[in-house]
């Protein structure tokens, strides 16, 4: 009888659990109908997307490359969400963080080590990233000025101000000697790299193919995504220790701990003595810091340059909302939600060269994610609220120690 | 001369500013109703550009632009309808479901573009009224006055007329009435016999078919071309306003006109060439929100229950 109802409970659990999986599978389902519906067969369509970018080591490495952005830029989101304040101004905290770590870079240059470079350069752009963060989350403490409208609006502030830059001080002088005035900066000295997987294995040691080795089929392909040269770069590796780091901050620190209380019930919060306007100006600053994070990984590791800021930003302070709803805020989570929506984004332009279907249409695609999954949400309290009646203290408890 | 420039540059920039206020009002004044019901509906940005792909379609395909405007009408009442089931039923968290919501207006209007027109490259829309009342006497001709306030769109008029319609219906009517009830105490208007569920689908609904209007404007009427992603952030501006206009319509159309102006004025500093940088001009708008949005007195003007989802005996 209790194994029973063990069992009962486990399987309820994991059906929970399971939640952002079905409302996916429903917005692809429901995408297959509108691709149907243009004369495409939707099963050929996702099985080109599927191994345009899980199934070949080129595929790999560029879902890779698009999962770095999206995992940074969802660790900021998970943060701000925790701590109860929304985040939509990643984008233009990820263009303000580039803009900064490229001027950083620009100006340091090779005057110092090549390592030490990268790393004030990083911090440059969470610094710069968690400032543009800070706006929102003061006007949201002191003046309760609603964050959600507020990073809109400085999503575009950041992009016209990052063309000013580019159009004026920032531009590339190579630019303004061929007069062809295109805005972009000029490249960051090599020596700020972030090193790529390949010169890593080969600084390692490792100078052997696949086929040298005789590894073959798909193994082959891993062991080639590891090696063999690409446009993968080590801010991956980066950001999944982020992601760790951001867990047990979350999780084992006292600040974290006060980020989540305020995010689970502010008034509680002020009771017990927690001053709940900094926590808000903390969440916000960190969500900011780490979307400017992402943006100093991806000049480091991808462009090298700052060039049009909704180019660099890609839309990834978007699709990382998705990210993290999907890893259900949970920094561990936000690592493999943000390889399948790194996947995604990858098997979307794959799928556009072999069937013709515009790549907007995982635009569509996300959008159907985002709302199913904040619905799941519902469907979730309310399945635990039937299943919490009878047992209503003994669940508080866990839910305090979880 | 000199002087006659100036005059034609002021007549210009304000001919300009009511004409492109036309979109914002559209679309703030039905997201005022909508946010009066207490939802926020941030998914305004999509159901633009579902309206702008939709009413640029129809009116290519028939000729006439009146069926193109119904269409944008009935396609924001759709994606209206998705909005309220995810919000209002289904309790989503409202600032996250309208980003979906307009990721998905984005991705579905720009497909359907690319592979249902693709290289159209235009429609004659609403063409501009001359407001004639003999054969050569026409209002528009009128110097000045003529041109700042007639030689419009018919939907320009349109939107203008909505502010006090929206107004009327707001404060003088029953549906008003319970619409704002809903907004401000839902638990009240539920032991009142008010089904609030029943009456925030009502109002998001017809917002977004009013947003869904707003973005006809901007295809078949503004413009005369369908663009991916034309509405380059409209319809959040639109969601600004109305905290911007107090959750009245006659502030978000001050606001509107605001917004628009200085667009118009932006547009002119380009014309012009004047020796002012457009890309910090182009931000003024978003900082002016920003400043507006902090003014203080404006949290009590706020719908009490705005983004609150209503459950029955929840407290």
């Amino acid at each position: 009888m209790r194994k029973s109802k063990f069992n009962r409970e486990t399987f309820d659990r994991l059906i929970d659990a399971l939640m952002p999986v079905f409302a996916a599978l429903l917005a692809f389902a429901i995408g297959g109908v509108i691709l149907a519906l243009q004369g495409v067969n939707p099963l050929e369509a996702y099985k080109a997307m599927l191994v345009g970018a899980f199934g070949s080591k080129n595929g790999l490495a560029d879902t890779f490359v698009k999962a770095t952005p999206l995992l940074l830029v969802g660790l900021g989101i998970a943060i701000a969400f925790r701590g109860g304040v929304i985040n939509i101004g990643a984008e233009g905290q990820l263009i303000m963080g580039a803009l900064f770590t490229t001027w950083v870079g620009l100006q340091l240059g090779e005057q110092l080590p090549g390592a030490v470079v990268i790393m004030i350069s990083l911090l440059a752009g969470a610094f710069m990233g968690g400032v543009w963060g800070a706006i929102p989350g003061y006007l949201k403490a002191q003046l309760n000025v609603n964050e959600i409208l507020s990073t809109i609006m400085l999503n575009q502030i950041a992009i016209q101000f990052a063309y000013y830059l580019l159009r004026g001080p920032m531009i590339d002088p190579a630019e303004l000697a061929a007069g062809t005035n295109i805005p972009h900066s000029a490249r960051l000295p090599k020596s700020i790299d972030m090193p790529r997987f390949t010169d890593v294995a080969r600084m390692m040691g490792v100078d052997q193919t696949a086929k040298d080795l005789g590894i073959q089929g798909y193994l082959g392909e891993l062991y080639g995504v590891l090696t063999e040269p690409s446009r993968l770069h080590t801010g991956f590796i980066f950001a999944v220790i982020m992601a760790i780091l951001v867990y047990i901050f979350l999780w084992r620190t006292t600040i974290g701990f006060r980020i989540r209380a305020v995010g689970l019930n502010r008034h509680a919060s002020r009771y017990a003595g927690m001053n709940v306007k900094r926590t808000i100006i903390l969440s916000m600053t960190l969500s900011g810091a780490f979307a400017g994070l992402a943006g100093a990984v991806e000049i480091l590791g991808l462009h090298h340059r700052m060039f049009e800021p909704t180019a660099v930003s890609a839309g990834y302070g978007f699709t990382g909302i998705v990210a993290a709803l999907f890893g259900k805020l949970h920094p561990l989570g936000i690592i493999p939600s943000s390889i399948i929506f790194g996947g995604l984004l990858v098997g979307g332009d794959k799928m556009q060269r072999a069937m013709q279907v515009p790549q907007v249409m995982i635009t569509a695609v996300l959008g159907l994610i985002i709302l199913f999954v904040v619905s799941t949400d519902y469907i979730v309290r309310k399945r635990q609220a039937k299943r919490i009646k009878p047992v209503a203290s003994d669940e508080t408890t866990q839910a305090e120690s979880a | 001369m000199g002087e006659l420039t100036a005059m034609a540059i002021i007549i210009g920039i304000i001919h300009s500013g009511i004409r492109l206020a036309t979109p914002y009002l559209f679309a703030a004044l039905g997201e005022t109703i909508s946010q009066r019901s207490g939802v926020l509906n941030l998914g305004t940005e999509g159901i633009m550009l579902m309206g702008a792909f939709f009413g640029f379609y129809v009116t290519f395909v028939t000729g006439n632009p009146w069926l193109g405007v119904t269409a944008a009408a009935f396609i924001g009442v759709l994606m209206g309808l998705f909005m309220a089931v995810v919000s209002v039923t289904f309790q989503a968290e409202q600032g996250i479901s309208g980003i979906g919501l307009s990721l998905f207006g984005l991705g579905v209007s720009s497909m359907l573009f690319k592979t249902m027109l693709g290289t159209v490259e235009g429609v004659k829309g609403f063409s501009e009224l001359q407001f004639c009342i003999t054969g050569t006497f026409c209002l528009a001709n009128i110097p000045v006055i003529g041109d700042i306030f007639f030689n419009h769109s018919i939907l320009t008029y349109a939107a203008f007329l909505l502010v006090p319609i929206v107004t009327y219906v707001l404060n003088k009517t029953t549906w008003g009435l319970k619409v704002r009830a809903v907004g401000q105490n839902p638990e009240a208007a539920d032991s009142l016999g008010v089904s609030v569920n029943k009456m925030r689908y009502a109002a998001v609904m017809l917002g977004s078919a009013l947003a869904g209007i707003a973005g006809a404007s901007l295809s078949i009427s503004l413009l005369g071309i369908f663009q991916e992603n034309m509405t380059n952030g409209i319809g959040y501006i639109a969601v600004a306003l109305v905290y911007f206009g107090g959750w009245a319509p006659l502030g978000v159309m001050l606001g509107a006109l605001l917004f628009s102006s200085v667009n118009a004025l932006q547009l002119w500093v380009q014309v012009l060439s004047l020796p002012i940088p457009s890309d910090v001009a182009v931000m003024l708008p978003y900082l002016l929100t920003i400043v507006a949005l902090a003014i203080p007195f404006r949290r009590s003007l706020q719908p009490a229950a705005l983004t609150k989802p209503y459950e029955r005996g929840e407290n």
